[in-house]
């Protein structure tokens, strides 16, 4: 029970960390304190369901005008982390705090003014009955920002900003290719003018070709308005192209935090270790890399013992079957891990 | 039943306007909407087909006193069972003959189309205000809301309509209102249950995500966000029930539990009809015949606009 403990050093962290543009203000713009969520499966009216624990103790800060990565394998719990933090489920336990203060209570009304997601799949994600204007216009209408004549002209320069034609605001999505229709979803989030972005996974959906246009556009955005994004994704590619640092989950818990370039060329973490290795290589020839880990998703419903890698792990022994390791921040304080046997 | 009609012909939905295929960032050009549905609209056969059936009807069933040649309740003895026009002892004073108290037949299926139509529409208003919304709140809530739901649907489902709607109907009295009411408050099953399953998938969309995240209200949610993306599937449902609607109604009058006479009812006037069937066929076949074309076109028509109404591009 070390999480709170390493939330505080965490948040001593961001203004002493590597890649700080701004030290004015040494307050994370995001942080999360032991979060964790618990979903009950399989329950009817009168049997009780397993318990499934799809995040543990997770704790983040995230400093102001930074890009967080939280990359991990599917169902380890990514998803769930955002769903909390956009107040799409409450979590069991735990807290979100935007500028230090905690935003259990301030509704979502407040929530959605400080953080704005941007959604995996824009096919999904714009409603397909509604008008692009209208579509962006929401967040305006919604918190009853502005006269509509007010609102018209916020909308078309937002598409401006995302770099949409003025007439895309009279189609609808189902006209729009899935480049277009994730700037429509960027400039939905973005017209309230958000200090956080959740991405969770924003280009997975779309061409090779146009995620690099989108990464950019992002990345260009977050100069011009000082974004803090918490960018989710299973791309290592992409978040070597785009964060400061990195998170790394496994089933459920952080695995391992660090810079960008602490991850990318000395991850300490056997299990990001093994995530580094299997990101495919541009060369031909090559094939599918083999990373030694097996293809066995441990069950998150019934976690093995210890730590929760054990079983795919080549440097497991026998205490790692019986003790969990703890989040360590290491004497530089500039990396955590969380292993018995972690690689210098 | 009227039923296979609108499962036969699933014509795949047609192509966006405006290709996909285009280039990075260059927009196709709008067509005007209205003349991408008119153009729609008269490539699909089966729609139009339906479209001139049932607006045909309408226009009868609104200007029946103008378009009826007699009065539909006026009897003369004298001129009992008079076969139709095309018949060797037909004449042109009654183009269809007459029933067997001497009423003009052609007059009494015009005033019948009014029964109908009102039957069905009104009916399945009630029934779709109902069943749709008990559907979306099941289908977005899911859970223990979801399981009551649920069960109230199968405990309707298990009950014969026919039966029931005889046995309430011979409890009040059969009459007009009564008939509308019952199908009303009988034929809301579809909807819930085509609404049910597709607001539960609708519910994880990341379009209804976005509106949650933003505080919109649950309402909002629930009319603007998920109502026009299950109003495709409903108007399909809310035809069939319609076609059903207004055969039960026949049904119920047929057995003498629906619409009292002499209200001209098409199903009243194949029940006055049915001890000539043998004889004087026509006395049942014109009814009859009424009745099928008009609960195909319905059927059409609902197929056409579910082709409609869906929306361009991948979803």
């Amino acid at each position: 029970m070390n999480a709170l403990s390493s939330a505080g050093a965490l948040a001593d962290l961001a203004g002493a960390g590597p890649d700080t543009d701004t030290d004015i203000d040494t307050m994370p713009a995001l942080e999360l304190c032991a979060l964790s969520k618990r979903f009950t499966l399989g329950g009817g009216l009168f049997k009780r369901g397993r318990a499934l624990q799809a995040v543990s103790e997770v704790s983040l800060a995230i400093p102001r005008g930074q890009v967080m990565g939280l990359v991990g394998e599917s169902g380890c719990g990514k998803s769930t982390l955002a769903k909390m933090l956009l107040g799409l489920t409450t979590p069991s336990a735990g807290e979100v705090r935007v500028d230090g203060r905690p935003l259990g209570d301030a509704g979502q009304k407040a929530l959605a003014r400080h953080i704005q997601p941007i959604f995996q799949d824009p096919y999904s994600s714009l409603n397909p009955r509604k008008r692009v204007a209208a579509i962006v216009e929401l967040p305006l209408r919604v918190h009853g920002i502005g006269t509509p004549r007010e609102r018209a002209r916020r909308v078309a320069e937002t598409l401006d900003l995302v770099g949409l034609p003025k007439r895309a605001a009279e189609q609808f999505p189902g006209q729009l290719s899935g480049g277009q229709r994730q700037r429509v979803a960027i400039a939905r989030a973005l017209i309230m003018r958000p200090d956080i972005v959740i991405c969770d996974e924003p280009t997975s959906a779309l061409d090779v070709s146009v995620q690099a246009q989108i990464l950019n556009l992002l990345l260009d955005l977050k100069q011009e308005f000082g974004l803090t994004y918490l960018f989710i994704s299973h791309d290592l590619a992409v978040v070597e192209h785009l964060v400061d640092r990195v998170a790394v989950m496994y089933l459920g818990r952080i695995v391992e935090e660090g810079s960008r370039e602490q991850i990318f060329a000395a991850p300490r973490h056997p299990y990001t270790q093994a995530l580094l290795a299997s990101a495919l290589t541009p060369e031909p020839g090559l094939g599918v890399p083999d990373i030694g880990l097996g293809d066995v998703m441990p069950d998150p419903s019934n976690p093995p013992s210890g730590c929760a890698f054990h079983p795919r792990c080549p440097k497991a022994q026998a205490l790692c079957r019986e003790t969990r390791p703890a989040l360590v921040t290491d004497t530089a304080g500039a990396t955590r891990v969380a292993c018995h046997f972690a690689s210098a | 039943m009227t039923v296979s009609t609108s499962t036969t012909s699933r014509p795949s939905r047609a192509p966006a306007a405006g290709g996909r295929a285009r280039a990075l960032g260059e927009l196709p050009l709008p067509r005007p909407a209205w003349s991408r549905v008119t153009r729609k609209m008269f490539g699909h056969r089966g729609l139009a087909i339906g479209l001139v059936c049932v607006g045909l009807a309408v226009l009868v069933a609104l200007f029946a006193p103008l378009l009826a040649p007699h009065d539909p309740y006026f009897q003369d003895i004298s001129n009992r069972m008079v076969p139709p026009v095309w018949h060797d002892k037909g004449s042109w004073t009654h183009v269809l003959g007459t029933d067997k108290l001497g009423r003009d037949y052609l007059s009494r299926l015009i005033y019948g189309t009014r029964i109908s139509l009102t039957i069905g529409l009104v009916a399945a208003l009630i029934s779709g205000v109902i069943g749709t919304t008990l559907g979306v709140l099941a289908g977005y809530f899911g859970g223990r809301v979801d399981a009551f739901i649920s069960y109230i649907i199968t405990t309707r489902l298990a009950m014969p309509v026919v039966l029931v709607a005889l046995a309430l109907a011979s409890l009040t009295g059969g009459s007009l209102t009564t008939v509308i009411v019952l199908l009303g408050l009988l034929l809301w099953d579809r909807f819930a249950v085509v609404s049910r399953s597709v607001t539960q998938q609708l519910r994880d969309a990341e379009y209804v995500y976005a509106a949650r995240t933003l505080g919109c209200s649950l309402p909002y949610i629930l009319v603007r966000e998920i109502l026009p993306n299950i109003a495709g599937a409903l108007i399909v449902v809310i035809t069939l029930e319609m076609a059903h609607a207004i055969l039960l109604e026949a049904t119920l009058s047929f057995l003498g539990m629906g619409v009292q006479p002499p209200l001209p009812s098409w199903g009243l006037m194949v029940a006055e009809g049915k001890a000539y069937m043998f004889f004087q066929p026509w006395v049942i076949a014109i009814p009859g015949v009424a009745l099928f074309v008009l609960v195909l076109a319905i059927n059409l028509l609902g197929d056409g606009l579910r082709d409609l109404n869906a929306p361009g591009g991948r979803n």
